[in-house]
């Protein structure tokens, strides 16, 4: 019999409506496949298999009944930082020990009402914090991917590196994630995986543990534009649970796949040239456009002239928000406690415990900008920066681009404990540097794998949309899948 | 602006994190890199443009102010360090 793990959503939906493989029988493929490669790869942190062969079960019920929903019996893995019901749920944080919610988040509620079957939960940076996974709580992820005839472990990127390392290894079939300067299209990139950052608003934000509240999306990773496709329709919804869910109706994305790119005008944004790019990188970027000019797109050189401060005033209204969202974690309500002589000496000894040195790094940034007499300087200078990154870019799309192209990462997949990225936080921090403008506008953005570089890694390239414009990132990224094929690491684990 | 060790305990403290002497000073260092990497905004001339509040057009939602979810106790206390018939417990606050 053929490796269930290997069919792509859209296949196993065909044959699990065909009758020709159950739900049951495809969980159990991926319960293997996770037994046996869980404990080199690391991708997930909890493992829920009772419950998804009960989910299964309920969907072939549903199956034989005609009821099946648009996702019905497929096993998909969750970020830890999803809220589950009586599951795990720590956003990979000591501080968050044994926390187990009482409530569902809108996001994955909505992918359960539509008959997936969730196989357990993912690794990531602790507290969505990091472009490596390194920060989580629970270890390092491994990413399936290798260079040639190398040993040497690399990460699969973050903060979603569990999510885009399960979904390239094949140890689920697609997984959430989410997105606050990069942490779905980076970790994509590193694997051969897609992944997509919808606009702000698309997705419900209610149940996800919060980062920077103004920034965070969800998307999936999954390992094609179709299957993407197909899980962003589950995913969003409009949610009055969120005050920042756009009343907008979810279109057919999958609708969108195979329109021609005639009439279409892409912009080629000048600023995203930078110093120090790797060659292959660039020669990747024009291997794009020539693909998307044979579909019949016009490109044009733009300008988006704010780019470079996109990074730096991101690292003053992310932790700012951060350092707000995370003073609930006090020893009080949920999670680690640590004692102390009085009751302030408990919160200062419990956050010194259960926070890694990421994650306080972002919160002392964050306290010292929103500090008496800094606030100004920085964090207000940075929210009209932000405004001017957003002008840029609706300017462009005024001029009648539709869709911009660019490069996803600055490089490929880098080593597991690289010396001089963890030296240097703001090295790491350069990662996002392609990624964070589309964040800081609210816009979509889409990573599509183009290519390998010399050492055999893939390499992505990066969509970006008017908002609420998913299905023609959807359609302009499947023309760059025909054209480039897909990418599947060798297996080694 | 760069930071000194007296503030980097400050700001520490504000956040209600313990840090020992050698955290303190290599936070001091990090904190510095970072705040060196973000100075360059201060370059960006930004009369005349307003602070971004909302980053997609919205009306902010409302809704009738009515109770419509609630009688939670139980669940609102059940992931608590310590509690007691529904009460959250801390050390003791006042003297």
């Amino acid at each position: 019999m053929t490796d269930l793990t290997r069919l792509t959503i859209a296949e196993a939906r065909e044959k699990l409506g065909a009758k020709e493989i159950t739900a049951v029988e495809l969980t159990d493929a991926y319960l293997g496949a996770i037994e046996a490669a869980n404990p080199v790869i690391n991708a997930y942190v909890t493992v829920t298999p009772d419950k998804a062969r009960d989910m299964a079960k309920a969907s072939d019920t549903r199956i034989a009944a005609g009821r099946a929903g648009a996702l019905e019996g497929i096993p998909l893995g969750i970020k830890d930082l999803f809220a589950t019901e009586g599951v795990h749920t720590q956003a990979c944080s000591h501080i968050l020990d044994s926390f187990r919610p009482k409530y569902e988040s809108t996001v994955t509620q909505n992918l359960w009402n539509d008959g997936a079957v969730m196989l357990g939960k993912l690794n990531m940076d602790e507290f969505a914090m990091g472009s490596s996974n390194e920060s989580s709580y629970y270890g390092a992820v491994k990413n399936p991917w290798r260079a040639t005839g190398s040993n040497a472990d690399l990460v699969p990127g973050g903060s979603s590196g569990g999510s885009a390392a399960a979904v390239a290894a094949f140890l689920c079939a697609g997984a959430t994630a989410t997105d606050t300067g990069g942490s779905i299209r980076q970790p994509a990139a590193f694997t051969g995986t897609v992944g997509i950052k919808p606009t702000y608003g698309r997705c419900s934000r209610w149940g996800i543990v919060a980062f920077a509240s103004s920034l965070d999306q969800a998307g999936p990773i999954a390992r094609d534009v179709r299957d993407a496709a197909i899980l962003l329709k589950s995913m969003a919804s409009v949610d009055a649970k969120d005050t920042t869910s756009v009343d907008l109706p979810v279109p057919d994305y999958e609708a969108a796949l195979g329109q021609s790119l005639k009439g279409m005008r892409i912009g080629i944004p000048r600023e995203y040239r930078v110093e120090g790019m790797p060659e292959e990188i660039e020669a990747l970027w024009q291997q794009g456009i020539a693909w998307l000019k044979e579909a019949g797109a016009e490109v044009v050189d733009i300008s988006l002239p704010h780019t470079k401060y996109a990074l730096p005033a991101y690292y003053i209204v992310a932790p700012a928000e951060a350092s707000s969202n995370l003073a609930r974690y006090d020893g009080v309500r949920y999670g680690l406690r640590v004692d102390g002589k009085d009751i302030v000496d408990m919160y200062e000894k419990t956050r010194a415990a259960g926070f890694g040195q990421e994650v306080k790094r972002r919160i002392m940034i964050g306290t010292y900008v929103l500090s008496a007499g800094y606030y100004d300087a920085y964090y207000l200078q940075a929210q009209k920066v932000r405004t001017l990154i957003k002008r840029d870019f609706e300017l462009a799309f005024n001029a009648g681009v539709d869709a911009i192209l660019t490069p996803a990462t600055p490089s490929s997949a880098f080593g597991i404990a690289d010396e001089e990225l963890a030296s240097d936080p703001v090295k790491m921090y350069l990662q996002d540097i392609f990624t964070v403008t589309v964040n800081m506008a609210g816009l979509p953005g889409l990573s599509v794998p183009a290519g390998l570089d010399h050492k055999g890694l893939p390499l992505s390239l990066q969509l970006i949309g008017k908002p609420f414009e998913e299905d023609v990132l959807f359609k302009t990224a499947h023309v760059i899948e025909k054209a480039a094929g897909r990418f599947t690491p060798a297996k080694w684990w | 602006m760069s930071v000194d060790l007296a503030t980097v305990k400050r700001v520490a403290r504000l956040a209600r994190i313990a840090v020992s002497e050698e955290e303190a000073n290599r936070m001091t260092g990090e904190l510095n890199g970072i705040l060196g990497f973000v100075e360059q905004l201060s370059e960006v001339d930004v009369s005349g443009v307003e602070p971004m509040t909302s980053v997609t057009p919205m009306e902010m939602k409302k809704r009738e102010d009515v109770v419509n979810d609630g009688n939670k106790a139980d669940d609102i206390v059940a992931n608590a360090p310590a509690s007691d018939r529904n009460f959250f417990q801390v050390p003791k606050v006042v003297e």
